[in-house]
């Protein structure tokens, strides 16, 4: 049967060389990798074998609302921001299961960074008292003229009409509003101090958040001395501020340092926060961003006192052109972990509790503010659900230990296969190696590409991966061999076989792939790294056995060596219990499990004696039929049962 | 032996060998109903014995120790906190991890400190740990969670893939029993429950339902249009394709647990208490009760489900009346029931005939040639 038909041969030739091309397209990219970017040829580990310190945080919200997504992805951010700036490497940050928080720091962190890690983040509307340039300012020279700083933020508008004033319409950055107020001009007057005039008059109560006597010389020095280009000052946390005293800040992206009064309302009377495209009194859409605010009913009653206050205060160019200025600038401060996010002006009252920050903002940019507003909304404190230190020396020894058990697993499943399939069993055998080279091809990859890390239960997947890869090697052959035993040729066998062989595997690791997905969406901690080497190295296995075994049981059931039925092919027709089919000559053929002559004494029989000894045959056949209860023939199988 | 085996094979492929599991399903469903209230009865008695991811607490790991002795561990946190009763156990070659109750960070350093000098170690060498409580409550809540979900998808995945909700009905009970198996074992040998083993429990989710959908396929292929012939009920066509899954069966399992084993052996008795040895036991224990269950449970259970559905029980009833028949008539009744009559359906009485219908699949040679009529 082994013919030299060569157009199937190449059919079967073809998945195998894309299955190479896949893997060597695979290490390829990791040799680039590695020469131009930062691949590495062996995978990243997770905490547990690499050592290090792994803290599972838990968000918990005040009143048990839910957490979004977003919210979690917020806090992340947060996280990172405060990880990253206190110079930690390489520092992993997750969401985990929705709601919580995995860090992951390599070594040993110190007692400080851990803190950091650990505590809240909240938001605080607070009315900017007073702002400057980042950079620290020596102690004698105090020309605080902040007017190289940056604008503000945006502006805050309202979004209905009722009491805003109506030239304001196109919302431009610099809205001159209510520039009405008596107050700022007044500054101007006053060249003398050149600090703010709080100091001459510490004793003074403040009247309200607004006012400078917030600002007490100790305040004013801790503002001189902040840095806000370097980054240690940017990266928030500190524990929540007190809200009843001022607050000496930095703009999250360093550009401006500001004294802030005490908290007017807490982020958490934010309703919702949104993004769109800035619209116009009469509805029209601009083409500029903006941030839509809406508050709660006790915000927007705290809203309403604020912008009333600050409504009345001098704007950004009156303010920052005044010498001296004894008053706040109209701008209040949306601070998030401690560091201002955005701090607009407010020209107007706005009494309905809806906003719109508008500015040079970019879609991007807006949607990021929203984002962090609507975070504030739903201030989160973090559960410290577990903390561990993870010893270098133990991860690795169970790392070790772990392939050896992976290779003494792998070594026996070699063995084993190859005394129940023979030679057949070094397919088995190629197979697998082909896979296990796939499989490191993709997790280092993935590593490189996707900050995956393999994980102790990483490990045990691909471990476990072994027994199921040559699972479906051991259904496919065995496929093959009950159809060798239904009289088929070899050839024959392998494509009935692994049409059958196919849908098996591929239910059963259907199976398998949804729980690993399952696991992955679902579960938390070291459940993931798990599922995730599960599912992939199921579908690898998929891959293998589509793109390689059975392309190679295709190209060998044509070798004279399987064919035949050699007494090591595992497809001993002895062992199955079948004799090869075969040529006996003059036309004839001899079906598996026949003799050459259907007589026993090898001549030709006549054609009465073939009908009896065919008769008898089908008497005896009927009779086992009857008393056994079974049927040796296969009803799918039943075209070739030429018995 | 290998030869012998796959004699044994072929025989059983062939129906000459056959062990009647389907027939006996009474006992079986006996075996498996006996094993659970068992497992039950010793998580009543023994409790499993929950990890400090569970119920919260500190760890130390001790690294590099120039002892392992665990009594040395005991004296030294007892000696800083005489209140506690650390457990103790080893942990790869050198290593030591003590559990304690949870502590205060002064704590923590007190006994880091002291574990330090009685090992002789480095601060690099202790690592230290402190679990929430509701950590352990986190994961077995997710797993709970995960458990149903995968549950529902794979029901409708195998009752569209089967197209028979019993075999996606059995293959659960079957996942069940595999389950409350494993937990019963693991309770039994009183290993601590880590996430770890949480995360086995769950992979038997999937190997219990895998080794099931191999058997299931073979049942499905072997009773195709079983109600088109018959000489053979629909338990006789299963029992015949567990028989010839057998050797799959066992070939596919052994295959599975032997990496298993090598985990849970060197997990065992070189690494010690881990991810890897808890992982290890409860996929061995559970792979192995999968495989068992897929066979003796899961294919007998799925007859007797299908014995409840009216066409499969009718079926059933006519194929033995008529074989009764054949049996009392012999030959002469059976070329008899060579006329193809032509059957009123619902009239009970009058069955149809088993040669007279077209034995699907089978070649009746002469049989299917018109027939004089005798008489």
């Amino acid at each position: 049967m082994a013919t030299t038909n060569t157009k199937p041969k190449a059919r079967g030739a073809r998945p195998i060389i894309g299955l190479f091309a896949i893997i060597l397209v695979l290490f390829g990219s990791l040799a680039a990798g590695n020469k131009w970017s930062d691949a590495s040829w062996t995978p990243n580990l997770a905490l547990d074998l690499e050592g290090g310190t792994q803290i599972i945080l838990q968000a918990v919200t005040a009143n048990n609302e839910p957490v979004t997504s977003e919210d979690i992805n917020q806090a992340i951010e947060i996280i990172r921001q405060r990880v990253d700036s206190s110079g930690v490497a390489e520092t992993e940050i997750t969401s985990q299961g929705g709601k919580n928080i995995v860090v992951a720091i390599p070594g040993k962190p110190s007692q400080e960074t851990l803190n950091l890690v650990r505590e809240s983040a909240q938001m605080q509307f607070r009315p900017v008292l007073f702002f400057g340039n980042p950079q620290p300012v020596p102690a004698e020279q105090t020309t605080d003229q902040p007017e190289t700083t940056p604008g503000p933020d945006g502006e805050i508008t309202g979004d209905n009409a009722d009491e805003a004033n109506t030239d304001e319409a196109p919302a431009t950055e610099e809205s001159p509003a209510t520039e009405d107020s008596a107050e700022a001009p007044a500054t101007e007057e006053t060249p003398a101090p050149e600090e703010p005039a709080a100091p001459e008059e510490p004793a003074a109560k403040p009247t309200n958040n607004s006012d400078l006597a917030w600002i007490t010389p100790e305040i004013m020095d801790e503002f001189k001395a902040l840095d806000c280009t370097a980054p240690e000052n940017l990266k928030g946390g500190g524990g929540v501020a007190d809200p009843a005293k001022p607050l000496v800040t930095c703009e999250a992206d360093g550009s401006t340092k500001y004294i802030l009064g005490p908290m007017d309302f807490a982020g958490s009377e934010i309703k919702r926060a949104s993004s769109g495209l800035e619209q116009t009194q009469s509805g029209a859409t601009l083409n500029s961003w903006a941030v839509n605010l809406e508050f709660t009913k006790d915000g927007t009653r705290a809203f309403r006192e604020v912008t009333t206050r600050l409504s009345e205060l001098p704007n950004y160019e009156t303010w920052i052109s005044t010498p001296n200025p004894t008053l706040a600038p109209n701008m209040f401060a949306m601070a998030l972990d401690n560091l201002v996010i955005a701090a607009p002006q407010v020209s107007i009252i706005i009494s309905d509790g809806k906003a719109e920050i508008t500015g040079s903002y970019t879609n991007e940019s807006a949607n990021m503010l929203a984002n962090q507003l609507n975070f504030g909304a739903l201030p989160l404190t973090f559960e410290v659900q577990s903390e561990e230190t993870i010893s270098a020396t133990l991860g690795s020894e169970q790392l070790q230990k772990g392939l050896l058990a992976g290779l003494i697993g792998l070594g026996l499943v070699v063995v084993y296969s190859l005394v129940q399939y023979r030679v057949l069993g070094l397919v088995t055998v190629a197979s697998l190696m082909v896979a296990a080279l796939l499989t490191y091809g993709a997790i280092t990859v993935l590593s490189w590409l996707q900050g995956y890390r393999l994980s102790l239960p990483g490990v045990a997947g691909v471990i476990l991966a072994v027994g199921i890869t040559a699972d479906s090697f051991i259904v496919y052959f065995e496929r093959i061999r009950d159809e060798l035993r239904d009289g088929r040729n070899l050839e024959g066998a392998v494509a009935v076989g692994w049409d059958r062989a196919k849908r098996t595997i591929i239910a059963s690791d259907t199976v398998n792939f949804i729980a690993a997905v399952v696991l992955y969406f679902l579960a938390v901690g070291g459940v993931r790294g798990f599922a995730f080497t599960l599912g992939l190295t199921t579908l690898i296995d998929l891959v293998i056995v589509f793109f390689f075994t059975h392309p190679v049981m295709t190209l060998l059931a044509k070798t004279k060596f399987f064919a035949e039925g050699h007494k090591l092919s595992g497809f001993d027709p002895k062992g199955l219990g079948i004799a090869p089919t075969r040529y006996v000559g003059r036309g004839r053929v001899a079906a598996a499990g026949q003799p050459a002559s259907n007589a026993p004494n090898g001549k030709r029989l006549t054609i009465a004696e073939r009908k009896a000894a065919q008769e008898a045959e089908e008497a005896a056949k009927a009779e086992e039929l009857a008393s056994v209860g079974l049927d040796n023939e296969n009803p799918i199988d039943a075209k070739d049962g030429d018995r | 032996m290998a030869s012998k085996f796959s004699t044994w094979g072929n025989d059983l492929y062939t129906g000459k060998k056959s062990y009647d599991i389907v027939g006996k399903r009474k006992s079986y469903f006996t075996v498996a109903i006996i094993c659970v209230v068992l497992s039950l009865a010793v998580l009543g008695i023994k409790k499993v014995n929950l990890g400090i991811e569970f119920h919260g607490g500190s760890q130390f790991t001790v690294t590099n120790a120039h002892s392992t002795d665990q009594q040395l561990a005991i004296d030294t946190v007892t000696a800083v906190l005489p209140d506690e009763q650390p457990r103790v156990s080893n942990v790869g070659t050198n290593a030591l991890r003590i559990q304690t109750n949870a502590l205060d960070e002064e704590q923590v350093i007190a006994v880091r400190d002291a574990l330090m000098k009685t090992y002789e170690v480095t601060e690099d060498d202790v690592a230290s740990a402190n679990v929430g409580p509701s950590w352990g409550k986190d994961v077995s809540g997710k797993a709970l969670q995960g458990l149903v979900v995968f549950i529902i998808l794979v029901m409708i995945v195998m009752a569209l893939y089967f197209r028979a909700w019993r075999m996606a009905a059995a293959a659960i009970i079957a996942l069940f029993h595999d389950l409350i198996l494993t937990i019963g074992v693991y309770a039994l040998i009183g290993w601590e429950v880590t996430p770890a083993t949480v995360i086995g429990l769950l992979t038997i989710l999937g190997y219990s339902i895998y080794d099931t959908v191999v058997v299931f396929d073979k049942v499905k292929e072997n009773t195709h249009e079983i109600t088109e012939q018959h000489l053979f009920t629909y338990a006789e066509r299963a029992n015949l394709a567990v028989n010839q899954t057998l050797v799959r069966s066992i070939n596919t399992s052994v295959v599975a647990l032997l990496p298993v084993g090598s985990i849970l052996f060197i997990g065992t008795f070189i690494l010690g208490a881990g991810t890897l040895r808890d992982i290890a036991l409860s996929l061995f224990v559970g792979m192995a009760v999968g495989a068992y269950s897929s066979i003796f449970l899961a294919t007998p259970l799925e007859v007797a489900l299908r014995m409840g559905e009216p066409v499969i029980a009718q079926h059933t009833q006519e194929v033995l009346e008529q074989r009764a028949a054949r049996k009392a008539g012999g030959a002469d009744q059976e070329s008899d029931a060579k006329d193809p009559s032509v059957v009123s359906v619902g009239a009970i009485g009058e069955q149809p005939s088993a040669t007279g219908m077209i034995v699907k699949g089978g070649h009746q040679g002469n049989r299917a040639q018109p027939k004089r009529k005798k008489k």
